[in-house]
C-alpha cells in the first residue's frame, strides 16, 4: 500500500513561504511526476513527503494515517537522492546492505535482498566495488538498489537523472519505468524536465513558486492547460503564446484580434460583455496552419529562423512571434512571407489572470 | 632523489637563482638538521668525549691497549725524541713525567716528559648510554607511561572533539554560533592561567600523582573542534539525510558515516594531540610528583641535577625520547599535509 494525500500542506522559513497551501491525492501504484521550475518548491515538497523538512501547517497522510510527526525512517519510504548520496567508504554491497542492517535485519535475508536488488539492475559483478569506482549511470543503479532492498511503500526520486548524459538519461528513464511496471509501487518523481515528466508520469503535478498549478494525466495536461503558466510549461516546443483583445462574440464563442491582424473565430465561450477584455491566445506549434504567400491583413509574415530536424522542420517568425511545426521537410527559405491559419478547435484562451477560458465541446 | 638535489628552475642550464634557491635550501638543512644530527652524535659519546675541548663532531675517544700484567692503558703517539712516531701506553704519570711502557714489550720501562706526546683517538660508539637506560633507570616504566597517556589521551580526544565537531556542523539549534565561538575564544586563553584552578579541580578529584590526572583536563581542545567541525562542513548533508531514511540512529550515524568520511582530519589531530601530548611538560610535571609516575620528559628533567648533569644519559634519552613522534611523522607526513590542506587550517 501506498497512498499519499497532502491536506493544505504549507511550508515556511521564518518569514517566507515556500510552499502555500499545496492538497492532492496520489494513488497506491502511480507514477506521480512533480514538475516545475528551479524554486518551486517541488524538491521542499518532497522532502516534506519523506519528513526530512517539517511541514508548517496542514498535514502528510500515508495510507490514512497522519505523519507530521513520524520521523523520516519509520514512515516507510526510500529516497534516492540527486547527488545520489551512496557511501562513499563502503563498497556497493554495503551500501545496499546498510539501510537492512540498521533494522536488524539476519543476514541471510539481507544477501537475499541484495543480491536480488543487484540482479534486477544488473549489479551483480560490482558489489565489492566502491562507488567512486562505478559510472554515473551505475552508481545512480545503486541508489535506486539502495532504496529498492528496503521494499518501501512510496519510492522518492528527487532529479535522479540531471547528472547523467543525455543519452544514459534517456536509457535510464525507460529503466525506471520498467521499474515501476515491475514493482508496482507508488513511485513520485521530483524533476524540471518536462519531457521526463511527459515520458514517465501517470499523473504530474505542475508546480510554480509553492503553488500547484494542475494537476493531471500527461495528454490532459497537454490538451488542457488549466492557465497560461502549465500551457507555456508543458510541450516542447512550448506552445505560442499572443496577447490578443476580444474583438465580438458570435454564437457564444469569442471572435480574436492579434493587433494588426484580421479577427478570427475561436471555440472559446464567452458573452458579450466580454468584449474589449486582453486575452492570451495559445496555439501548439503542430495545429498552426502554414503557406507560402502574401499576408496582408490575414495572419502571417516573414520567416526569421528555420531549424529542419529531417522528419519534421520548425519555423519561427519574429512578428507575430510564433513557431510552427511542420510534418517532414520544408522548401520555405528565410525572409519568406507565410500565411497563417489557427484552426479554431486547436486554439486555447486565457482570460487576463492567465486561467483558462471553457471551449466548447462541438466544432 | 638525485632529480631533487639538481633540481632547477628552468630545464636547461644552472641560473645564479638555482645556486641561490639551492644555497639557502642547503643552510636551512643545516639549521633544522644540524643541531639534530649533533644531538644523536653527542648521544654515542662516552662522558669524557662530551667533556673533551674542543669538542668533536663524531664520537671519539682516547684509545687504549692491553699491556701484559697491567690491564689496559691509554695509547700515546710520542712526537719527538727516540720513539718519534711510536705508539707507547702511559703507565702512570709523575709529575711532568710519564712512565711509558712499548706494547709490544711490556718488560721495558720508557721515562718521557708529558710534553712532546698526544694521546691516540679512537672512534668508539658509546652505546652504554643507550644499555645503561634501560638498566640504570626506570625507562620503561617512563615509556609506558608516556605512551600509556599518548595513547589513552589521543585516543579519547579525537572521541569527544569529533562528537562535539558533529553536533556543531551538522545540527540546526539555535546558539550553535555562539557555543563555538566561545570555545574557540578559549583559545586566547593562555593555559598558565588556568594551571592553578586546574589543578586545584584535579586535586579535588583526587587526580593528582595519577596519569588519569594528565589525560582527562586536555582530552577537549578548542583547535581540535575547530579543526573537524570545518572539515566535516564539506561532508554533504544529502550523506546523512539518506542514512536517516535508512534507520540509521544518529549514533550510527555519527559512527559509520561521519567518522570515517572524516579520516584525514582525523588523522591531523591524532598527529597534533600525540605530539602535545608527547612533549607536554608542564602540566604533568605539576599533576605527577612521584618518579614512578613521571613521563619521559620529566624522566629527562630529573637527569638534570643542581650540581650535576648526568649529560650523555640526558642525551640519550632525548633521542629515545623524539624516535616515536619522528617516526610517526614520517609515516604519516602525507596524511598530515593533505589534512591540513584540507581542513583549511595551521
Amino acid at each position: 500500500m501506498g497512498a499519499l494525500s497532502l491536506r493544505n500542506v504549507r511550508k515556511s522559513f521564518g518569514p517566507t513561504t515556500v510552499i502555500h497551501d499545496v492538497s492532492f491525492d496520489i494513488k497506491d501504484g502511480g507514477f506521480t511526476v512533480f514538475v516545475g521550475p528551479s524554486g518551486c518548491g517541488k524538491s521542499t515538497l518532497l522532502r516534506m513527503i519523506c519528513g526530512l523538512e517539517s511541514v508548517s501547517a496542514g498535514d502528510v497522510v500515508i495510507d490514512g494515517a497522519v505523519v507530521n510527526d513520524i520521523p523520516a525512517a519509520r514512515r516507510g519510504l526510500a529516497m534516492v537522492f540527486q547527488s545520489y548520496a551512496l557511501y562513499p567508504h563502503m563498497t556497493v554491497y554495503e551500501n545496499m546492505a546498510f539501510g537492512l542492517e540498521n533494522i536488524a535485519t539476519p543476514q541471510a535475508e539481507i544477501e537475499r535482498r541484495v543480491g536480488e536488488a543487484a540482479r534486477m539492475l544488473k549489479l551483480d559483478t560490482y558489489l565489492q566495488r566502491k562507488p567512486t569506482a562505478l559510472s554515473g549511470g551505475q552508481r545512480q543503479r545503486v541508489a535506486i538498489g539502495r532504496a529498492i532492498v528496503r521494499e518501501p511503500k512510496i519510492f522518492l526520486f528527487d532529479e535522479p537523472l540531471s547528472n547523467l548524459d543525455a543519452e544514459l538519461r534517456v536509457g535510464m528513464r525507460a529503466e525506471l519505468t520498467a521499474l515501476h511496471r515491475r514493482l508496482a509501487t507508488t513511485m513520485i518523481y521530483v524533476t524540471h524536465d518536462q519531457v521526463e515528466a511527459m515520458t514517465m508520469a501517470d499523473t504530474i503535478v505542475v508546480l510554480r513558486a509553492g503553488r500547484v498549478e494542475q494537476v493531471g494525466a500527461p495528454l490532459d495536461l497537454y490538451n488542457n492547460p488549466a492557465n497560461v503558466f502549465v500551457a507555456g510549461f508543458i510541450g516542447s516546443p512550448r506552445m505560442n503564446l499572443l496577447p490578443a483583445t476580444i474583438s465580438g462574440v458570435a454564437d457564444g464563442m469569442a471572435l480574436i484580434e492579434i493587433p494588426g491582424f484580421a479577427p478570427f473565430a475561436t471555440n472559446a465561450c464567452a458573452s458579450a460583455s466580454r468584449v474589449g477584455e486582453n486575452v492570451t491566445i495559445g496555439i501548439r506549434p503542430e495545429h498552426v496552419l502554414i503557406e507560402h504567400g502574401e499576408a496582408a491583413w490575414t495572419l502571417g509574415g516573414a520567416v526569421c529562423g528555420i531549424e529542419q530536424l529531417g522528419g519534421l522542420s520548425y519555423v519561427r517568425l519574429e512578428s507575430p512571434d510564433m513557431t510552427v511545426q511542420i510534418a517532414g521537410q520544408t522548401g520555405l527559405h528565410l525572409s519568406d512571407t507565410v500565411r497563417l491559419t489557427l484552426p479554431p478547435r486547436a486554439i486555447h484562451l486565457f482570460d487576463h489572470d492567465g486561467a483558462a477560458m471553457p471551449r466548447s465541446a462541438a466544432p | 632523489m638525485a632529480d631533487m638535489l639538481t633540481a632547477k628552475r628552468g630545464h636547461h642550464r644552472w641560473d645564479w637563482t638555482d645556486w641561490a634557491a639551492h644555497l639557502y635550501l642547503l643552510l636551512g638543512v643545516l639549521v633544522m638538521f644540524g643541531p639534530v644530527a649533533w644531538l644523536g652524535l653527542s648521544s654515542l659519546k662516552s662522558e669524557t668525549g662530551l667533556n673533551a675541548f674542543p669538542p668533536t663532531l663524531l664520537p671519539y675517544e682516547a684509545a687504549t691497549a692491553p699491556v701484559e700484567g697491567r690491564g689496559n692503558l691509554r695509547l700515546y703517539t710520542i712526537d719527538s725524541g727516540d720513539f718519534a712516531g711510536q705508539q707507547l701506553a702511559e703507565i702512570r704519570r709523575v709529575g711532568i713525567q710519564a712512565q711509558m711502557v712499548d706494547p709490544k714489550r711490556p718488560e721495558v720501562i720508557i721515562r718521557l716528559p708529558v710534553e712532546g706526546r698526544t694521546p691516540v683517538m679512537r672512534m668508539r660508539l658509546a652505546t652504554e648510554n643507550y644499555t645503561a637506560l634501560f638498566s640504570r633507570f626506570d625507562f620503561f616504566r617512563y615509556f609506558w607511561n608516556s605512551s600509556f597517556i599518548t595513547i589513552v589521551a589521543t585516543v579519547l580526544t579525537l572521541l569527544v572533539n569529533s562528537m562535539s565537531a558533529f553536533v556543531l556542523s551538522k545540527y540546526r539549534f539555535t546558539g550553535r554560533e555562539s557555543v563555538f565561538l566561545v570555545m574557540l575564544a578559549t583559545l586566547m586563553i593562555p593555559p598558565t592561567i588556568v594551571l592553578v584552578p586546574n589543578y586545584l579541580i584535579a586535586a579535588q578529584l583526587g587526580l593528582t600523582n595519577s596519569l588519569w590526572g594528565v589525560i582527562w583536563p586536555g582530552v577537549a581542545t578548542p583547535t581540535g573542534v575547530f579543526l573537524l567541525r570545518q572539515y566535516m562542513l564539506t561532508l554533504p548533508d544529502e550523506l546523512l539525510e539518506a542514512a536517516r531514511m535508512d534507520n540509521a540512529s544518529e549514533w550510527r550515524i555519527y559512527w559509520r558515516i561521519v567518522l570515517p568520511l572524516s579520516a584525514p582530519a582525523l588523522a591531523v589531530l591524532a598527529i597534533f594531540s600525540v605530539m602535545w601530548r608527547w612533549n607536554d611538560f608542564l602540566w604533568p610535571m605539576v599533576v605527577l610528583a612521584r618518579s614512578e609516575v613521571f613521563t619521559l620528559p620529566l624522566a629527562l628533567n630529573s637527569f638534570q641535577g643542581e650540581l650535576t648533569t648526568q649529560w650523555n644519559f640526558l642525551l640519550a634519552m632525548t633521542v629515545v625520547t623524539l624516535l616515536p613522534v619522528t617516526i610517526i611523522f614520517a609515516f604519516l607526513q602525507k596524511y598530515i599535509t593533505q589534512g591540513i590542506a584540507s581542513a583549511g587550517v595551521k
